[in-house]
């Protein structure tokens, strides 16, 4: 991928709201330029979608989510690929990563509560044709995701003024 | 009748005489506004890499709590000379010609006592830093401005520096890339310094402490120019670089005979540099490098903004080639520095620093740090334009 690409994406990652103006200027590129890129970069799917990083532990909701180790027989042909799509496509799914070492999918659940969670995974994952085990870790709070730290930082305590 | 005595009386004439620092002034009136944006700091937005952090903890864990060598750990100086030779073809000995030192403020100050002998000049290009001249003048030396302009993006032309050579002009501070300007200078802008330098037998003091944030081409050392490395004490840091301001580590680089003498001050008034600091130096400069590259792209996005932004405003802005400052003439507006500064803070709620504090040459400008998040920028940008519309309507 060009270097240009590379940098829109630094750019966009860090706010996905900035325009193909101020990015343009602050690569030194003509915005025409950087419009196609972006375009380009969309098609491609490589940005698959501009969303937002919520921490949902400050909204007042009941949010439970928990990471499920899934162990799997793969399948002849389609591997775990076949597997996995049967287990993303629930909108209770929020993530699925084919893992090495020790089990096979790594799989992110989000629910009301405890039990929710619990039942989606004796009644949904667990049944699910070649799946041998599952073994569920509910995660407590959320320091770091994406690359963004959640706790409150600490302000700029820079002088206001200094040589 | 005889007068009172103050305790005024008691100071000595040369450090009372010395005027109270115009960015000090300046301080206060920031100080005492709110919910202003500040374009005034003179540091890197980014707090020092974790790993370099993490190493200081570690070490102070393990217990690295005592004095090292006067002249700093061995293993920092074999560090610093390396990396001196890799990124700026300069050629120093760990062991006879590298000082660490309390940040680059102690090394230009261990330079100029170690030089001066009351009634010598000391040749200061300008705007420039603030602490060249009053420094010079605590020790007896006589501090003569050289006025760089605009017109040359603030480079320090041989015909300027040699209208003001005299027989005693003993030393030539340089501090590019330039704070406030952002001038730089390349090997062919040195080629007639190093030539007059040598003609006239200057010493020079070269502060580069920026000389990791250039933009357009890589910095030259004025110490790398041909015959210029005896005659340079060469100054740099890790506050800029490596976003580590307040570890206040520096070092000082020079013909051994100098170097010497800057000891002896150094191992008399302050022992050695923190130990901390050398630790986390010690990590910068063997694994901070990639993180220092990410930094200075990041800065060279916010320059071009700024630069951008306020041309687009209309206010005259030459391009800064190095630190992380954008210097734009304020003249078109028929303020003075300081007036322009002052009714920004007050009206707009902008800090930038006036630029007459900086020396000759600074008249007529404001010292903008880019180094602030991009949200700041712009909206920094956008009351500094409704601030000069609202001038222009008068």
């Amino acid at each position: 991928m060009s270097e240009l690409k590379l940098k829109i994406l630094d750019l966009l990652k860090e706010d996905a709201r900035r325009g193909a103006d101020l990015i343009a200027t602050m690569l030194g590129e003509a915005k025409e330029t950087v419009e196609a890129a972006i375009a380009e970069l969309e098609a491609d799917h490589i940005i698959v979608k501009y969303a937002t990083v919520v921490n949902w532990s400050k909204v007042e909701e009941d949010k439970v989510t928990a990471l499920i180790e899934v162990s799997i027989t793969p399948e002849r042909v389609h591997g775990f690929d076949a597997i996995a799509e049967r287990i993303y496509l629930y909108p209770e799914v929020k993530s699925v990563y084919l893992m090495s070492g020790a089990y096979d999918l790594l799989v992110e659940i989000e629910g009301k509560s405890l039990k929710d969670v619990a039942l989606f995974v004796s009644n949904k994952l667990s049944s699910i044709d070649r799946v041998l085990s599952t073994k569920t870790h509910f995660i407590l709070k959320k320091y770091k995701q994406d690359g963004i730290i959640f706790e409150d930082h600490e302000e700029d305590n820079r002088l206001l003024i200094s040589p | 009748m005889l007068r009172e005595k103050t305790m005024q009386d008691y100071l000595a004439p040369l450090v009372r005489d010395i005027p109270p620092s115009g960015i000090r002034r300046f301080f206060d009136l920031v100080s005492a506004s709110k919910d202003i944006i500040s374009l005034g700091v003179g540091e890197p937005d980014f707090v020092t890499p974790w790993h370099v952090r993490e190493a200081c903890v570690y070490s102070l864990e393990r217990g690295n709590t005592r004095y090292t060598p006067n002249a700093g750990m061995l293993e920092l100086r074999e560090e610093i000379s390396k990396y001196l030779n890799h990124s700026f073809h300069l050629d120093y000995h760990p062991d006879k010609e590298i000082l660490v030192t309390i940040g680059g403020s102690e090394a230009i100050d261990l330079a100029l006592r170690a030089l001066i002998v009351p009634g010598d000049e000391v040749l200061i290009p300008e705007p420039c830093y603030i602490s060249y001249s009053p420094i010079t003048a605590i020790g007896g030396g006589i501090p003569v401005g050289i006025e760089t302009f605009a017109k040359d993006n603030f480079k320090l032309t041989a015909e300027s520096l040699r209208a003001k050579i005299t027989p005693k002009s003993k030393v030539l501070i340089l501090c590019y890339p330039s704070n406030p300007t952002g001038g730089i200078m390349s090997y062919e802008d040195w080629l007639p310094i190093a030539k007059l330098v040598e003609e006239h037998d200057l010493i020079v003091i070269s502060d580069e402490i920026y000389a990791e944030l250039t933009y357009n081409q890589k910095h030259v050392s004025f110490a790398s120019m041909p015959g210029m490395k005896d005659r340079t004490i060469l100054v740099s840091g890790f506050s800029k670089a490596f976003a580590m301001t307040g570890w206040r580590l520096g070092y000082a680089c020079g013909h051994p005979d100098l170097i010497a003498a800057m000891l002896k001050i150094h191992q008399y008034t302050v022992m050695c540099a923190p130990v901390m600091g050398q630790v986390a130096a010690l990590e910068a400069l063997r694994n901070g490098m990639d993180e220092k590259d990410k930094m200075v792209e990041s800065y060279n996005q916010r320059r071009r903004l700024v630069v951008h932004g306020f041309r687009d405003i209309g206010l005259d802005c030459h391009e800064p080639e190095g630190a992380f400052y954008a210097f734009p003439s304020i003249a078109s507006t028929g303020l003075s520095s300081e007036e322009f500064a002052q009714r920004l803070l007050s009206e707009a709620r902008v800090a930038a620093v006036p630029g007459d504090v900086f020396g000759l040459g600074g008249e007529g400008f404001i010292r903008c740090s880019y180094a602030t998040s991009v949200s700041q920028l712009n909206e920094a940008l956008d009351r500094i334009d409704k601030f000069v519309r609202k001038l222009q309507a008068g």
